[in-house]
């Protein structure tokens, strides 16, 4: 009786080292298997913002997936890596479209994608049906991972991300206006996109709850360049900060706008990494220098290899990363790859099988893994469902005459959260 | 049109309809506008301030809609493709602006340096212009109306296209001119100096196209082949040519529009800046009536107007939150009510049958 347990216990370990892909050379995982033929490729996608006034983005999230896989030598587990580019627009319409592309190539084993949250809630739903991951590298709406669909909660099973999720980068905009410019009052913009309103809500209800006082929310259109209407009524409401993380170029027509406006000419003025680019403070104009910016912020030597090899190799060709998210590329695209890696399984005839379900396992199971942004491990709580950044790789910037004059860029660092009194919180 | 038709003539629900329409917009307004005054929320400078960027926005507005009144008061058609010919003006024009800049001519002598700038976004625009009326319209004269309105959506997408491949997809910005930053105060009202600017410089081009329209010979062949091209042409005129310089005139004033944009508006300058005041100032040219040229150009300051003070003062004394967001649904809703209250427009006077 006891050898019968002790096979039975045998045998169950066995299949179930082998079982996530294979049994008897078929496929057992609950979502099927990427099947890799002999010669074949392995191949994964990026759906990225490539086109449109937020293709900067995509440029530096592709530069950083193109590095990752050239940190291989283009190979994993014997293959070429193969890397099929997918444009998503910065829009839910353009992801869905991409997604479907993607859904509909079965070789496709893993997606970096999206750029803009948007894109992501038109994406997932498809990508997550297809039985496929994807992993983001910018999207930061806390909607993405919050499965309560009750609280706009818009999860779905194989998202994960690189990002950080707002409800940090927002939180730390509250705290930094509370802690550093001792503001009381505080105005919100946003642009109807979920990235800006989700850092909008988010920085109201911190700030509400540091005992500050949110005295305006409002929204401008995108596309708006009159931006008078609105600045008139934030005056009105007396703010001593307006927080706006909207994208360029609505943010650059707030900044330069505001300070002719009468009551908000000495207001300062905080926007997001959604504004995070050089070219921000060149066209705000003078307007620009004053200008508080949360944005990603990551440091160390490994990062500063990265930047060496990003200036040899020149993807995209430019000679430094346009914005703030390649590192966060790079770590997906690693991550992505070292699952696929653990889970792959090769059959006699040399195909490869990697099992999606295995996949995703492999991903939620990330924990402490050692990356250019930190120290990333995969969460499960319900707020933060596959959000593997912890946003420690976070800073406030503030931008100064030499970023309006003279084009240096990034912006000298004032805060970041190692500073904050509730540091511990 | 009589008020209240229904009682005297036989009662018709449309009318009806149209009725209580027009009486619940009037109630919402007066009671929007009165609930935001009695509040005292936004003070009697900050008004004018708003008045004022509408009016500067509306000039804008008014130059290139006076595009979309010229060629349609000639040939009929909606050149929809109009606002990319003033996004080729105003992007090109901000690669010169730049150097100018660099070389410190721009704040020199910068009355000088913007008037170079006008001429070549003009140029540049009415070369635009011109090319498109000879390959995409020309062609298609004489065929049904639908044709060259479909024709001109898909000219409007080339051009785009075309200048996203030649000048890259990122956001440019216009440098600004020192001497027209900072503002003329009156009491506590402060008027930036730009917008005054704006406005001014408008009004000259606008008393130009009038000049040209009304007192020259080609100006005399415009308004005969806008009456009748067969007689027109029985009389000797070029018609060919007095479209083509119709086309010319409209992306000359786009073009301009494009500059004074950027002095005023310096940030947002990419392919698609075109799309959105093309819309706005199709539908100022609309409101003033269309094909009428003192029309577009109170349709254009009149649009201008209402964005910026009607969120503010109806929407929001109305209670309806994010009013500001709501500026668009304003113009367009003065589309509409227009279309259905006035189609002729506020100048526009009833089209003959063989003109509509």
């Amino acid at each position: 009786m006891k050898r019968l347990f002790l096979l039975l216990a045998v045998l169950t370990m066995l299949i179930g080292l082998s079982a996530p892909a294979l049994a008897d050379g078929h496929c057992m995982d609950a979502l099927g298997c990427v099947e890799v033929a002999p010669d074949d490729p392995i191949v994964i996608a990026s759906i990225l913002a490539m086109s449109g006034p937020a293709s900067f983005y995509g440029a530096d999230t592709l530069g950083g997936i193109e590095l990752a896989i050239m940190g291989r030598d283009g190979m994993l587990l014997g293959r070429d890596i193969e890397l099929v580019e997918e444009d998503s627009f910065c829009a839910a319409e353009g992801g869905q479209a991409a997604a479907q592309r993607v859904a509909a190539d079965e070789s496709i084993a893993g997606v970096i994608g999206t750029t803009c949250s948007g894109a992501a809630q038109g994406a997932m739903p498809i990508i997550s049906e297809a039985g496929m991951l994807m992993i983001s590298s910018s999207n930061t709406s806390p909607s993405l991972t919050n499965d309560d669909a009750d609280a706009g909660g818009t999860y779905y099973p194989g998202y994960f991300r690189t990002a950080h999720n707002d409800l940090f980068q927002g939180a730390m905009g509250a705290q930094f206006a509370v802690e550093v410019l001792k503001a009381g009052k505080v105005a919100t913009i946003h642009d109807g996109d979920p990235y800006t309103e989700g850092l909008a809500v988010v920085m109201a209800s911190v700030f509400d709850g540091l005992n500050g006082e949110v005295v305006f929310q409002g929204a401008v259109s995108k596309g708006d360049t009159d931006m008078s209407a609105i600045l008139t009524e934030i005056a009105a409401s007396g703010p001593d900060v307006v927080y706006l993380p909207v994208f360029v170029p609505e943010s650059e027509f707030l900044v330069s706008q505001a300070a002719n406006t009468p009551g908000l000419e000495d207001t300062v003025m905080m926007t997001a990494d959604g504004s995070f680019s050089a070219t921000f403070a060149q066209n705000t104009g003078e307007a620009a220098a004053g200008v508080y910016m949360t944005g990603p912020h990551v440091s160390g030597d490994a990062y500063d290899a990265f930047l060496a090899m990003w200036a040899e190799e020149q993807p995209g060709g430019t000679d430094a990363p346009p914005s703030g998210f390649h590192a966060h590329a790079y770590d997906g695209t690693n991550l992505l790859l070292d699952a696929i890696e653990a889970v792959a399984e090769e059959m006699d005839d040399g195909t490869l099988v990697i099992g999606r379900q295995a996949l995703r396992e492999a991903m939620q199971a990330v924990e402490n893994y050692d990356g250019l942004t930190g120290t990333l491990t995969c969460q499960e709580a319900p707020l933060y469902n596959g959000d593997c950044a912890t946003g420690t790789a976070l800073a406030v910037f503030e931008i100064t005459e030499a970023q309006v004059n003279e084009g240096a860029w990034p912006p000298p660092i004032v805060w970041d959260l190692s500073m904050s009194m509730g540091a511990s919180g | 049109m009589s008020i209240f038709k229904w009682k005297t003539d036989e009662f018709s629900w449309v009318d009806f309809t149209i009725d209580v329409l027009r009486v619940l917009i009037v109630l919402g307004v007066v009671v929007g506008a009165w609930n935001t005054l009695s509040s005292g929320r936004i003070s009697f400078a900050q008004w004018v301030n708003l008045f004022a960027a509408g009016l500067s926005q509306g000039s804008i507005y008014a130059l290139i809609a006076l595009g979309y009144t010229l060629v349609y008061g000639i040939l009929l058609m909606i050149n929809f493709a109009h606002g990319e010919v003033f996004m080729a003006g105003a992007f090109s024009t901000v690669f010169l602006a730049e150097a100018l800049n660099r070389t410190g001519f721009l704040n020199e002598q910068p009355l000088l340096a913007i008037l170079l700038m006008i001429l070549f976004a003009g140029l540049v625009s009415m070369t635009v212009a011109i090319l498109l009326e000879r390959v995409a319209y020309r062609p298609l004269r004489g065929s049904p109306r639908l044709v060259p309105l479909i024709t001109a959506i898909g000219a409007s997408f080339f051009l785009q296209y075309t200048f996203r491949g030649l000048y890259g997809s990122g956001f440019k910005a216009y440098p600004q001119v020192k001497i027209l930053q900072g503002v003329i105060s009156i009491g506590d009202i402060n008027i930036p100096i730009v917008q005054i600017f704006v406005f001014c410089s408008a009004l000259i081009l606008m008393l130009g196209l009038y000049w040209l329209v009304e007192r020259t010979r080609i100006g005399k062949a415009m308004r005969a082949v806008s009456e009748n091209k067969e007689v027109a042409r029985l009389m000797g005129i070029d018609i060919d040519w007095v479209i083509m310089f119709t086309f010319g005139v409209g992306g000359f004033l786009a073009g301009s529009a494009g500059v004074i944009n950027g002095m005023f508006r310096p940030q947002g300058v990419n392919f698609f800046m075109g799309f959105i005041p093309g819309i706005k100032a199709f539908t100022a040219a609309v409101l003033g009536g269309i094909g009428n040229i003192p029309g577009a150009m109170l349709g254009g300051l009149f649009l201008g107007v209402i964005e910026a003070i009607g969120p503010n003062l109806v929407l929001a004394g109305l209670g309806i939150p994010g009013a500001n967001q709501l500026k668009d649904v304003i113009a367009f809703t003065m589309l509409v009510l227009v279309l259905i209250f006035r189609p002729q427009g506020i100048l526009g006077e009833r089209l003959s049958e063989q003109k509509a």
